[in-house]
Parts: C-alpha cells; structure tokens; sequence
C-alpha cells in the first residue's frame, strides 16, 4: 500500500464519520463544528489528486468564510429548543430516507461496475493542480467563460442590491 | 487561444446586449435618470440585436476557441430571446407603473437574463452552457422577487433560488462525470468521444443528472414543483418571459447536447425523454383543469407544452428538431401575447386575475378579448392558427420515430387542454359582466404590442413554412 493510498483510507473515512456526525447531532453548533472537519479532509483529498490550489481554496472559502456565515445565521436564528427540529418523523420523511437510501445504492453500484476511464486523461504530474497552470489555462483555453463569469458577478451585484437595498425610493 | 475580429463581429448580437446593459447600469445609477430612458434604451438595444441576429441566419462557425458556435443556430435562438425581451419590457413598463414601482433596475436584469439566454443557445462548451444558464437564472431570481412588499412574490422568489441552486447542483455534477468519462467539456469533441463512451454507466449517469438539470429549467414533469407558485407571484410580464425565454435556451441547450451528442440512435436517454414528456402533458393538463386562476392556469399549461415540446426531442429526428424550433417560436408569441394582456388587466395586490373576473370583456375590451381567444385557441391547438402546426410537426416527427403510444397521449392530452383554453373564452364572450369590476385604462403600447402578436400567431399559422424554412437553413 503507498502512502498516498494510506492517505486515501485515512482522510475519506474521517471524512464520513463527521459527514454522518453533522447529520446527527442535534445541536447545530456541534453539527457546523463537525462541517469544519469534514472540509478539512476534503481538502486533504484534493491534495493527494494534486489540485493544491482547490485544496486551499477549500479551506480558505468554505471552511473559512462559509462556515462563519453559517455559524453565524445559527446564532442569529436563536433556536431556543433544538429538539423540535428532529421531532416529527411523518411518511414524507420515511420515503425521503427510503430514496436516499437507493440513491446511494445506485451509486456503489455504479462505482463498482463502471468501466474506469481510461488513464490517459489524467496527467499525474504534481504540476497539474497549480495556480500557475490554473492561471495559463484560465486566460488562454478558457478566457471565454472567464469574462463572461465577470458578466456573472455584474449581474449578481445588482441584484443584490435590488434585493437588500433598505429604501426602494 | 486567440481571438480574431471575426469572433468579435460574428458575436455582434452578444456585444450589444452586453453594451447595453452596461449603459443602462450607468444610466440608471445617475441620480435623476426616469425608468423611461432605461426602457426605451433597453428595448433600442434589444432591437439592434435582434436585427444584428436575423441578418446573419448562416451555417454555424466556432468562435472564441470552440467556445461558440456562431451563426445561425444561435442567432436563431438570439432573435427569438431578444424579441422576447422587448415585448416584456413593453408590457412592464405600464405595469411596473401600475404597481407603483418606479425604478428601471429591472430592465439591467432583465437585459443580463436575456444575455444569458443567448449564451446558453450559442455554446459549445459545457462550461458555456453551465455560465449562461447561471446567468440567466441569477437575474430571474431576483425578477421574481422584485416587488420586495409582497409575500407572494418573495416566496416566488426564493422557491426559485432553493430549487433553482439544487437544479444548478444536478447540473454541476452532471457535467463533472461527463467529464470524467470523456475528458472534455467541449460539445464536438464529447460527440467525437461517444461511440466509446455510450454504454459507459459514468457518461450515461451524467447525462442522466444533466437531463435533470435541464428538465427542471423548462419545468418539465418530475421537476416541475416550483414553476405554478413562481410564475404565480412573478410580476406578471416576467412571468412570461421566464415561460417563454428560459424555457427556449432549455431548450437550445438540451438539443445542443441531447441531439448533437446522441444523434438520431436508439439509447436509452431517449426513452427516458419520451417517459417525462409524457408525464408532463398529462400532468400539466389535467392539474391546469382545476385552476381558476390565470397565472396558474397558464403555470400549469406550460408544464404540458413543455410536454409537447419535449415529444420533439424524444424522436430525436431532425424532423423533431425542427419541430421543437418552430414550436418555441410560436409559443413565445402567444404565452407572452396572453400574460401580457393579464398583466395589463391585473390591478393592484393581485386583483382581476381569476377566470371569472374575465366575465364580460368582450364588451369592455373587445380587442384585448380578441386577441386573448386568438392565443387561447392557439395555445389549444386549433388550426389555422401557429399552434396547431407546432403539435403537428412533433407529433408527426414522434409518429415518424416509431412512438405512435407518445403521439397519442399527446393528442389525448391537447384534447383535455381545449375544455381550460376555452373556458376561458366563454366566460370572455358569453357571460355577462360583473357588476362590481373596475374599468382598467390599458395604453396604446401595450395594445399596438398585443395585436402585433396575435397577427404574428395567426401569420405563422397560415404560412408556416416562413419559419420551417428559416429553420431548415439554420439547422442544415
């Protein structure tokens, strides 16, 4: 077994028990806490595919920025009884568990009988995942859609706005 | 990659819409500036386009890398959003004034969502489709919410958002396992790649997930939940436009990947389309019965066009293609030609919008009743009008392709649809009017905007081949 496979077991089975652990806890906070772990181990799994750039922008975005946000909207909402948010079991849930049951079904199954791609897609290379090469392909291949992302955030500034401004007139 | 001038001045249409909405971003923050200068702008700028659009109507080129496929698939598409576009702010601008909102945001949005539309058709990059449709459904987000007051339209507004992000998710995923099993995003090179990839369960649970995607965006049947109670609590022109425009770029991008990639052989994918086109005619039509109020009804009718439409594309046959073209066409004519009347009929919180507050208006409105009947009984499916040969050409295509069982529910579908269409027009025509319903002032714009539409219906209608022509060429 390579280390990196060793890395592989490690980071993906603490990477499910806290994914299970977020669902299950029944105080929020302790949940979002798990949610952190979580994204720290994805992280790790993103380095050993070497895409070191998503790897810290992983962390830097969501564990960092996006969980203050939920940690914060938690606060702010202010459950004063966290158990009624796990009270009632109605069929509707029992059939939601059921499907996402078979969903995951699916998806070993799918894991296990695909054909895998072959290898020569990938470039193993530690070089592939940098910024500096993110950054070649970004303004060269894909300078498209690089511009038309910044279109993208235009849009979705003004609508922002238009949303949260606090006086309309 | 680099980008030639040809790139640039093929994409002419984009560029000016892209203009455009920055002019109108400048306009409308300088302090004093009337929402009358951002619409009239908007709609001289959506015009231009449209024009710039029609008079290049030639065989596609790659553009910007293999990122674009100019020419005349996507300038097909690009006329028909722009000229989607202008109607809609047509008809807002009374409305917004009616409903006493004064301000011209709307119209930079509503110029980005049509932005997105037209980049959504032209793609040919998965990336591309992924941008646009992005672009276009961030806009209509926050078009649905735009009266901030109201319950009604916030709720519309972030049902959308929820449903809309997991439909996004979906999409995402979908092309990452695409990805994965060919390598590429580009349209052409996944074509190239298919004959090795087509029994690959990763490539098939990817197109899978981006059927879903799709599917969601032109609220077809399983993915249709959100589309009454937005359409319902939308401003009522931008619920049009999102029936008709969003629902067109679905529909370009699902035949940009499903026709291009798949071709005309039998698979799997294709059975799956024809189950949710079936399941959206029955759905929409016999749930569309039970509503009395228009917004609703009209929801609800698009779910079964989508339907329609969708039978097209299920026969996978260039025959389909061109039917599934002309349909939209016509069906943004008349969709768009009856939410604009409701919209000029609608008053203040919602009122004036149920089946019976239409009691009468023969007498009040005889034009406006006029050219509800002739979209009315478009929509139906009568002939000589456009709707009628929109079925006829997917249902014959669906006949052609060997899915007689799909043609006929969708016959047995647009028969149920004529007993809501023309409830409609009795109550129009033969009921009397009520007597506490208040007369409503509609302006010459909206008017002149109404019947524009409901002659193009019935023009369409009776010469078709403008349209099947004008496609041919697009598409050969």
């Amino acid at each position: 077994m390579t280390l990196e496979s060793v890395m592989f077991y490690v980071l993906s089975s603490i990477g499910i028990a806290s994914a299970v652990l977020v669902v299950t806890r029944r105080n929020p906070i302790i949940s979002a806490l798990w949610l952190i772990v979580n994204f720290f181990c994805l992280a790790g799994l993103y380095l050993t595919l070497h895409a070191q750039f998503i790897a810290v922008i992983q962390i830097l975005v969501y564990a960092g920025a996006i969980m203050v946000l939920f940690v914060f909207v938690i606060m702010l909402l202010n459950f004063r009884d966290e158990h009624t948010l796990f009270e009632r079991v109605t069929w509707k849930k029992n059939v939601a568990a059921g499907l996402g049951l078979a969903v995951m079904m699916e998806m070993i199954y799918i894991i296990m009988t695909a054909a895998y791609p072959s290898a020569h897609y990938f470039s193993r290379s530690g070089y592939i995942g940098t910024i500096e090469n993110l950054g070649v392909q970004l303004f060269t291949k894909f300078l498209l859609p690089f511009e038309v992302t910044s279109l993208l955030l235009t849009a979705a500034i003004v609508g922002a706005i238009l949303l949260a401004k606090k006086k309309m007139d | 990659m680099d980008v030639y001038i040809s790139d640039i001045l093929l994409n002419a249409p984009f560029e000016i819409v892209v203009l455009t909405a920055l002019i109108v971003l400048v306009l409308e923050s300088t302090r004093g500036t009337r929402p009358n200068i951002s619409s009239w702008t908007s709609i001289g700028g959506l015009s231009l386009a449209a024009v710039a659009a029609l008079t290049n109507l030639g065989a596609s080129v790659e553009t910007f890398g293999g990122m674009l496929q100019s020419g005349g698939f996507a300038n097909y598409y690009g006329a028909l959003f722009c000229i989607s576009a202008v109607m809609t702010i047509l008809f807002s601008r009374n409305y917004f004034e009616r409903q006493n909102y004064h301000r011209g945001e709307a119209y930079i949005l509503l110029l980005f969502a049509t932005l997105g539309m037209m980049v959504i058709a032209a793609s040919n990059d998965l990336i591309m489709i992924f941008l646009g449709i992005e672009l276009m459904s961030i806009c209509l987000y926050v078009l649905a919410g735009l009266f901030r007051h109201r319950d009604r339209s916030n709720e519309a507004s972030l049902k959308y958002f929820l449903l809309g992000a997991f439909a996004t998710g979906f999409l995402l995923y979908g092309i990452a396992l695409i990805y994965g099993s060919t390598g590429t995003t580009n349209i052409a090179s996944i074509r190239t790649a298919f004959p090795h990839v087509s029994h690959d369960l990763l490539f098939l649970t990817g197109s899978g997930l981006l059927l879903a995607g799709f599917a969601f965006k032109i609220a077809a049947v399983p993915f249709h939940m959100w589309a009454p109670d937005v359409y319902e609590g939308s401003p009522t022109p931008i619920s049009g436009f999102m029936s008709t425009g969003a629902k067109a770029a679905a529909f370009a991008a699902l035949i940009a990947v499903f026709s291009r990639v798949f071709g005309p052989s039998e698979n799997a994918v294709h059975q799956i389309i024809a189950l949710i086109a079936a399941a959206s005619m029955i759905a929409g039509n016999v749930v569309a019965l039970a509503q009395s109020n228009l917004k609703r009804l009209l929801a609800y009718s698009s779910i079964a066009h989508a339907g329609y439409m969708l039978v097209g594309l299920a026969a996978g046959t260039a025959d389909g293609q061109i039917g599934v073209m002309y349909y939209l066409a016509v069906y943004a004519l008349m969709n768009l030609g009856a939410f604009g009347i409701i919209g000029a009929l609608e008053t203040e919180n919602d009122q004036n919008l149920q089946m019976d507050d239409y009691a009468g208006l023969s007498e009040r409105e005889p034009v406006l009743a006029a050219c509800m009947a002739v979209f009315l009984f478009g929509l139906a499916g009568f002939p000589p009008l456009a709707g009628f040969f929109g079925k006829y050409y997917v249902f014959l295509a669906a006949v052609k392709a060997r899915l007689l069982w799909l043609a006929v529910i969708g016959v047995l579908a647009s028969l149920m649809s004529a007993y809501y269409y023309l409830r409609i027009i009795v109550f129009m025509y033969f009921e009397k009017t009520k007597a506490e319903s208040v007369p409503i002032s509609v302006p010459m714009s909206v008017r002149w905007t109404v019947i524009f539409c409901a002659v193009l219906v019935l023009l369409f209608g009776l010469f078709p081949s403008v349209i099947v022509q004008t496609v041919l060429r697009v598409l050969f």
